[in-house]
């Protein structure tokens, strides 16, 4: 994965991914992920390109249990979300639904600038920092979580083992 | 040696004992969603090709987000909960019957021990009962409703001790808000809270239901008021352990846009306020309405200020008109909705224009969770959100005490 950083700050709640009014005027996750990040930054739903990373500080995704945040960030193009912590309902959520979601060290999240260019390989745990020549491990994921993210989501990991359980 | 949510887990998965980090795949006991996380937990569902859901009569949808519809597109939402639930044999509670949590609390589907999984993350409210209550996403939810399990890492757990006694307008509400300072919004993340309440008279199913519930903004995974047959053993570990002297506590109020930015209520009291909600799953039960109702005898509310109140459930509002709280409420000035999530979840009944200050209580208080993104929203207890609408300006409730 290689995407530009979207530098985001701590305790991002799932409310400013996507305000609640949206989710209650929009039928599909097409005409929510308009308003991502709405309320957080008008203009930054402009400004994703698709294989963009969010990079974000602690607790990233607290709040709400709305999996329609993680999955709004997939629509609008976002290919990963590295931050210092996760809030617990997003990671179930993120994984769920094939956004990898990364914690790593906080000095490399303080050292990433918006606009950085980013490179992921979740095989050998890696996230660089092109643009500055940082690079920084990170926990790797358990093996049932790795082969849901490598499916793509739980739905398809259903799929392809063909059983839920 | 055991804490209860390690024991409740282990029950639960089959086995003799099971240890924090651990991942283990536990039988659920219910399963719920609501019209804001069912229309996606439908769709998953059929995307899983499943033809039976094992979990079907353990299980429940509520229409109570936005209910009854403020929107066409809610009402097509809604449609879709009805047909799944009329397809599945699933038990659907109708716009009106009220919030999810209430309705799962008046009905008592979440029972001590119980693994209760629910895509709401205030689903933590369960363990005022003493059931291990988790809040999902819909994935994860309709997971639960389709296979009967979930998987879970066990957490570590932490202790809070719950000590004297609570000084008149001070509430469970301020109890909550004083561990969401001392904790933040993260200081329980992915960990159990196992409550030890201590505190002399004890508090109500009620009272713990806010404290459990407000552990969702702590972090938690669950918040749990510990019962029989799942009682902590002695020597249980515990990642932490907090003793708090409730005794000292004073109203106090989260400002924005964090519910863990907290204050004693002294030090905003000349805050003009525009709008005063009463309600949610975290304060609208009928001790909350009973409480703003005494505030609020005989007074009325201050002119310019909207006071709207919302019963939790149907049951709380029958109950809330049986003993006149109701009427008393409505003749100080109060708008009475139906039973609602209302402006909590800022889809309907109240929103907040550009600017404008209301004193909730609720649980969030994130930018523009009730309205407008320039709102600023302040979380309280509903006695200080009763004297804050009689003077229009956040108000320290002690002074409405006496007697």
């Amino acid at each position: 994965m290689r995407g530009k950083a979207i530098k985001l700050g701590d305790d991002i709640n799932t409310d400013l991914v996507i305000a609640g009014r949206y989710k209650f005027r929009s039928v599909t996750i097409e005409d929510m992920a308009k308003h991502i990040f709405e309320d957080l930054d008008p203009t930054l739903a402009a400004r994703i390109k698709p294989g963009d990373i969010i990079v974000a500080g602690k607790n990233f995704g607290c709040g709400s249990s709305r999996e329609q945040a993680p999955r709004v960030m997939v629509t609008a193009g976002i290919s990963a979300v590295i931050a210092k912590s996760f809030a617990r309902i997003f990671f179930r959520n993120s994984i769920n639904v094939g956004l990898p979601a990364i914690a790593v060290d906080p000095t490399f999240i303080d050292s990433t600038s918006d606009g950085d260019i980013l490179e992921i390989n979740l095989k050998e745990s890696t996230v660089k920092n092109v643009t500055k020549g940082l690079v920084t491990n990170f926990k790797p994921f358990p093996p049932q979580l790795m082969e849901i993210i490598e499916a793509g989501g739980l739905v398809p990991y259903v799929k392809k083992k063909g059983t839920l359980l | 040696m055991a804490t209860a949510a390690e024991k409740m887990l282990a029950k639960a998965s089959d086995t003799k004992r099971v240890d924090p980090g651990e991942f283990v795949v536990a039988n659920v006991d219910f399963v719920f969603a609501h019209d804001g996380t069912a229309p996606l937990m439908i769709d998953v569902i059929n995307e899983f090709q499943v033809k039976t859901l094992k979990l079907a009569s353990k299980s429940a949808l509520f229409i109570d987000h936005a209910a009854p519809s403020p929107s066409v597109q809610s009402s097509i939402l809604h449609k879709k909960m009805r047909e799944f639930a009329a397809k599945h044999g699933i038990r659907l509670f109708e716009a009106g019957e009220g919030i999810c949590h209430q309705v799962v609390m008046d009905h008592g589907f979440a029972k001590p021990g119980n693994i209760v999984v629910g895509a709401d993350s205030h689903t933590t409210i369960h363990g005022a009962v003493g059931a291990f209550a988790v809040g999902v996403g819909s994935t994860d939810a309709a997971f639960a409703l389709a296979s009967g399990k979930l998987w879970f890492k066990v957490p570590e757990s932490i202790k809070i001790t719950l000590k004297g006694k609570l000084a008149p307008g001070v509430l469970s509400k301020d109890i909550a808000l004083a561990l969401l300072k001392e904790l933040g919004t993260d200081g329980a993340n992915y960990m159990a809270i196992e409550y030890h309440d201590e505190l002399s008279p004890k508090l109500s199913t009620s009272s713990r239901a806010t404290i459990s519930n407000l552990s969702a903004e702590m972090g938690a995974k669950a918040g749990v008021f510990p019962a029989e047959p799942f009682i902590p053993d002695n020597g249980a570990n515990y990642i932490k352990e907090i003793d708090l002297d409730c005794s000292i506590l004073e109203p106090l109020i989260a400002k924005p846009p964090l519910p863990s930015n907290v204050v004693p209520v002294s030090e905003l009291e000349d805050m003009e306020v525009d709008e005063v909600f009463i309600g949610s799953c975290t304060n609208g039960r009928l001790e909350d309405l009973e409480i703003a109702a005494r505030i609020l005898k005989g007074k009325h509310v201050k002119e310019d200020v909207r006071c709207i109140v919302i019963p939790a459930s149907k049951n709380v509002y029958i109950r809330a008109l049986e003993k006149g709280i109701i009427e008393t409420l409505a003749k100080a000035g109060c708008t009475i909705g139906p039973p609602t999530c209302g402006p909590c979840v800022g889809a309907h009944m109240g929103l907040l224009g550009p600017e404008e200050v209301a004193v909730s209580t609720a649980n969030r208080n994130f930018t523009g969770r009730m309205g407008d993104p320039t709102a600023k929203i302040f979380l309280a207890s509903p006695a200080t959100a009763a004297a804050t609408a009689l003077e229009g300006r956040i108000a320290d409730p002690r002074r409405y005490m006496e007697g």
